[in-house]
């Protein structure tokens, strides 16, 4: 699927993360693996630290704790609010939609949509996406599109293949019509026949939760974990990205009439250093390019990966430059998608922590 | 091929890589200790293994690893 939205900008963009950090170090020997093959990995994938929420977290309370910053510093009206999409694959509850739970919580006004979206690390694209479709009808000005994950609940801590990557964060992206932007290009392909390779296989309504899905077992590579729990099929990932990704931007580029050396910044998904070096070097773009520095410091919070790098990276540029950025995300579904935009004088691009 | 086997023997020094016929499939070596086997080849051969290539079946054995060496331009 390929599509061009004109007049978008995105306008402000605030990431919020847990105060707690927890170390790769510390955390060895949870693992059933040898300690100096762990550690071999650290600089390899990047592993360092990562954001966790404290127990009792639920996605919502980030996510009021950083639309109350913006509201409190003035970046945006309670009244303005049109439109929120929530991006989340750890919702609050079934139901309801946890958009709504933020909604009732903030005391944001009735004549307004409320919107859950499922979806992981490409979940920042989707989300962007259904915000540019939104702000083509009339009664919607101003979209709030909220990425937030607290999936370090879903991961076992002896998986050493997905939990030291596991990171959390909520970020807020405010999405409005704009007379001076340039088109934002824009594709996207989907493949739910490789849906096992990221699974929570239990807890849902074909599976779910009971004694025998909560038991913690080997599961034949080492790594303790139960039905319960995130499993990744790393080799398949990691071929899915370097088979789908390159070819994707490759249409973009063409599709947007755009050349390499037009493109300031590739601001991509963050699942580890390694497949992201070999990504680069598949697409021959240089580092300086392309930061691969989210997981080291942060960790992998799956669709708020995109907008995490964006601040960290570029952060308080973005208020007085524009920048032409390819962004791409990879995950769940399998999903992959990417995105040529203008990102730059923004009225705020900023990080805060929150005592979660 | 010396430095391959140094090199797995580095990485997993508790098999005996000579006694078998396919790492992969006797447990020897994992997804993660092909990630550092390929870090470890490219350091060690100054080469850079696409990624297409690190595939499974490029692992089974020192004659498969010492090919894709060679098909990223390293000497053995």
């Amino acid at each position: 699927m390929k599509q061009v939205f004109r007049n978008k900008k995105i306008s402000g963009l605030l990431t919020v993360l847990p105060e707690q950090e927890v170390w790769f170090d510390d955390e060895v020997t949870n693992y059933s693996f040898p300690a100096h093959q762990s550690m071999r990995l650290k600089t390899i994938m990047g592993y360092e630290r990562h954001r966790i929420v404290k127990p009792g977290t639920a996605v919502s309370d980030l996510c009021v704790f950083g639309m109350n910053h913006l509201f409190e510093h003035g970046y945006l009206r309670k009244e303005d609010v049109d439109a929120m999409i929530l991006v989340t694959q750890s919702p609050d509850y079934y139901m309801p939609p946890t958009s709504n739970v933020i909604q009732g919580t903030l005391g944001l006004k009735r004549d307004m949509l409320c919107m859950d979206i499922n979806q992981g690390c490409c979940g920042y694209l989707l989300g962007l996406m259904q915000a540019f479709m939104l702000l083509e009808l009339e009664s919607v000005n101003k979209v709030i599109l909220v990425n937030a994950d607290v999936i370090s609940k879903k991961v076992s801590k002896q998986d050493r293949n997905s939990y030291p990557l596991a990171g959390d964060a909520a970020t807020i992206t405010i999405v409005e019509n704009s007379e001076q932007q340039n088109p934002v290009y824009f594709n996207l392909y989907m493949d739910g026949s490789r849906n096992h390779i990221l699974k929570i296989p239990a807890g849902g309504f074909r599976l779910p939760a009971n004694s025998k899905t909560a038991e913690i077992r080997d599961c034949g590579d080492g790594n303790l974990r139960s039905q319960e729990h995130l499993v990744m099929d790393g080799a398949e990932v990691f071929q899915f990205v370097q088979q789908e990704v390159p070819p994707m931007i490759e249409e973009l580029k063409s599709y947007a009439g755009i050349g390499d050396d037009d493109i300031d910044y590739y601001l991509f998904h963050q699942p580890n250093r390694f497949m992201l070096e070999k990504l680069a070097a598949r697409m021959g773009v240089a580092k300086e390019k392309m930061p691969m520095n989210i997981v080291t410091e942060y960790g992998n919070s799956s669709g708020c990966t995109i907008p995490v790098n964006i601040v960290h990276n570029l952060g308080d540029a973005l208020n007085s430059h524009v920048y032409k950025c390819c962004l791409a995300g990879f995950g769940s579904g399998l999903t992959w998608s990417s995105m040529i935009v203008d990102l730059g004088f923004m009225e705020f691009a900023e990080q805060i922590i929150a005592p979660y | 091929m010396e430095t391959i086997k140094s090199i797995l023997q580095d990485i997993r020094p508790d098999f005996d890589f000579s006694e078998s016929s396919n790492f992969i499939e006797d447990g020897m070596l994992d997804s993660f200790d092909i990630v550092s086997l390929v870090s470890e080849l490219e350091a060690a051969f100054d080469i850079v293994i696409d990624g297409l290539d690190i595939v499974p079946e490029n692992f089974i054995s020192i004659e498969k690893i010492g090919k894709l060496v060679m098909k990223s331009g390293g000497k053995l």
